[in-house]
């Protein structure tokens, strides 16, 4: 059924869809409607999950691992700082194979403290062993948590959907809710190859000493590699079940015959989109390829979705500070050996809730069009700030 | 009557329910078969901070997500509003702007070039619904100004997310804030 509904609560009612056993999460701007929806739908009886209250994310992190190790469906959702605040348990979700499902609702990270959206959160942690896909409206985010489950339980490897706070959380728009017996049709319970039980037991997480640590992390990084397979299969087979479609791990907008191709991932790729229909129009070259899936990172079809460009700038909201945008280093990893690189740029955008426009996308376009060199820019800064700073630095 | 696309800037405090002003209108939209996005930028979560929600409506999909610049509507909840922020930045040549006071449109010299109505909102609030909650009276306001929005899915809007006495209080004093605009001839 088509309704409106604001991001959060669309995704509330999404996860709920997918039954999971153990809600665990610490509310945190600007995830906090997501868990509280979830948290009314299990205190009203429609969704039969044991919703665990605790103190910190640390907890949260830790009550999902234990509930998922049990055999248990088990979804966390957090933010930025909460999210740092659970990074060992993150490491420890991944390592020990467990399909949890989380939600990150982007948000900077501190300090200067900061609540609106950035992505600097969860591109800070893709090194983790999580899956990690970037959804770029709020029906994509809804859709995105339904494929998570499955694509986390074929493959053991737990899957951060990342949506950006406000932007999608707090956003209202038209959203296709599906039906519960589609989804149940969809993703079938969830049946573990390996669960702590009293009746076999087993050990998780134990100690790996140098004689098997290695294999058991090569192990993780191949799994990791062959969900690319899992992720464009569940895609395929959530198309055929609800008519709907993102791409894979990668998807493109007016990218045929493109000499300029964009490279961005989340909901700039809205805003984007209308750059680049205002720039076709304006007899510009120009098209996007957006990227859902930042790990495992689909290097192969990114060489080959931007190899016939000449020019490539990636926009993100993250940095890698001392370098440039993460995604940037990423895909030009993509070309290491490569016949032919195109110029590749990258620009940071949009940090901390800096609200990026269509004349910023375009300006970042045209002025790549006029000139290819490659760099590295922050854009849309306030240069009289910067100035003014430095002087006092000297 | 929306031909593409139109957007309209609330402003407000942190408590007015600016948020769900913004959200009725989009609900209301999108139930007369209309495109619609809404969302708010907050200063900083607390009441009494200026608050900024945002709504477009189109015949077509919305994809665009930055704030809005150049609105064709701009919602005044709090005209206190008027003495530190330009909340009639960028509005469009001939755009409307709703204020919610019973204070004369000319004390708040507005240029030429914008129509203005008010409406004495926190009035009508305690006086029919007993608690000033204005956003109700100010989509009515709005709704009945621009043309754009219908009353009765507003009603529909409304009566869903407050069912009960306070709904119909609250729906009772937006069709008097619908009827009575001030203004609308400038």
């Amino acid at each position: 059924m088509r309704r409106i509904l604001e991001g959060s609560q669309a995704v509330a009612e999404s996860v709920a869809m997918c039954r999971p056993k153990v809600v665990c999460a610490y509310p945190i701007t600007p995830q906090t409607h997501i868990v509280e929806g979830l948290a009314r739908l299990v205190a009203e009886g429609r969704l039969d999950a044991q919703y665990v209250l605790v103190e910190a994310e640390f907890s949260a992190a830790s009550v999902v691992l234990g509930a998922s190790a049990t055999g248990a469906r088990a979804y966390t959702a957090t933010s930025s700082q909460g999210l740092l605040l659970m990074t060992e348990v993150i490491f420890n979700i991944a390592g020990m194979r467990l399909p949890v499902v989380m939600t990150v609702a982007n948000r900077a990270v501190s300090a200067p403290i900061n609540i609106w959206n950035d992505q600097q959160d969860s591109m800070s942690l893709r090194d983790c062993g999580w899956i990690q896909m970037y959804a770029e409206d709020i029906q994509e985010a809804c859709d995105m948590h339904i494929q998570a489950f499955t694509i986390a339980e074929e493959l053991n490897i737990p899957v951060m959907v990342c949506m950006d706070g406000y932007i999608l959380t707090h956003a209202m728009e038209p959203v296709e809710v599906p039906e519960q017996e589609h989804v149940d049709a969809y993703l079938p319970p969830f049946k573990p190859k390996f669960y702590l039980t009293p009746k076999d037991p087993i050990t998780l997480g134990s100690m790996a000493g140098p004689d098997a640590y290695m294999e058991i992390r090569l192990l993780l990084h191949q799994s990791m590699q062959r969900a690319s397979f899992t992720i464009r299969e569940e895609a395929n087979r959530f198309e055929e079940a609800f008519g709907r479609s993102y791409g894979d791990l990668l998807g493109s907008y007016r990218a045929e015959d493109a000499e300029l191709l964009l490279v961005s991932m989340g909901s700039l790729l809205g805003t984007m989109k209308d750059a680049v229909d205002e720039l076709r129009d304006g007899g510009h070259p120009v098209g996007i390829v957006k990227v859902r899936t930042v790990r495992p990172f689909p290097r192969t079809q990114l060489h080959d979705a931007l190899a016939d460009a000449r020019i490539v700038g990636v926009i993100e909201k993250d940095i890698s500070l001392g370098l440039e945008g993460i995604l940037c280093s990423e895909i030009r990893s993509a070309f290491c050996g490569a016949a032919r690189t195109p110029n590749i740029s990258s620009f940071v955008v949009g940090l901390g809730g800096r609200d990026v426009t269509v004349d910023n996308i375009k300006d970042i376009a045209l002025g790549l069009l006029s000139d290819d060199t490659c760099r590295v820019e922050v854009a849309g800064i306030d240069h009289e700030v910067l100035w003014s700073a430095h002087s006092e630095e000297e | 009557m929306i031909k593409l696309l139109k957007e309209i800037r609330i402003h407000g405090r942190g408590g007015q329910g600016n948020v769900t002003a913004s959200e009725f209108l989009a609900e209301a939209a999108f139930a007369d078969g209309l495109y619609a996005q809404s969302f708010p930028m907050f200063g900083s979560e607390r009441h009494g901070a200026p608050v900024t929600a945002f709504v477009r409506i189109s015949d077509r999909p919305i994809r665009l997500r930055s704030q809005i610049y150049e609105p064709d509507y701009v919602v005044v909840q709090d005209a206190s509003l008027f003495a530190g922020t330009d909340v009639l930045e960028g509005l469009k040549d001939g755009g409307l702007v709703v204020i919610n006071t019973s204070r004369p449109i000319s004390d708040f010299k507005i240029p030429e070039e914008f129509r203005v109505v008010t409406v004495p909102a926190t009035e009508l609030a305690l006086e029919i619904v007993g608690k000033p909650i204005i956003n109700t009276i100010m989509v009515g306001a709005f709704a009945s100004a621009s043309g754009e929005i219908r009353l009765d899915t507003l009603e529909k809007s409304i009566r869903d997310r407050y069912p009960g006495e306070l709904g119909e209080k609250e729906i009772v004093a937006m069709r008097q804030a619908f009827e009575k605009v001030e203004g609308a001839k400038r």
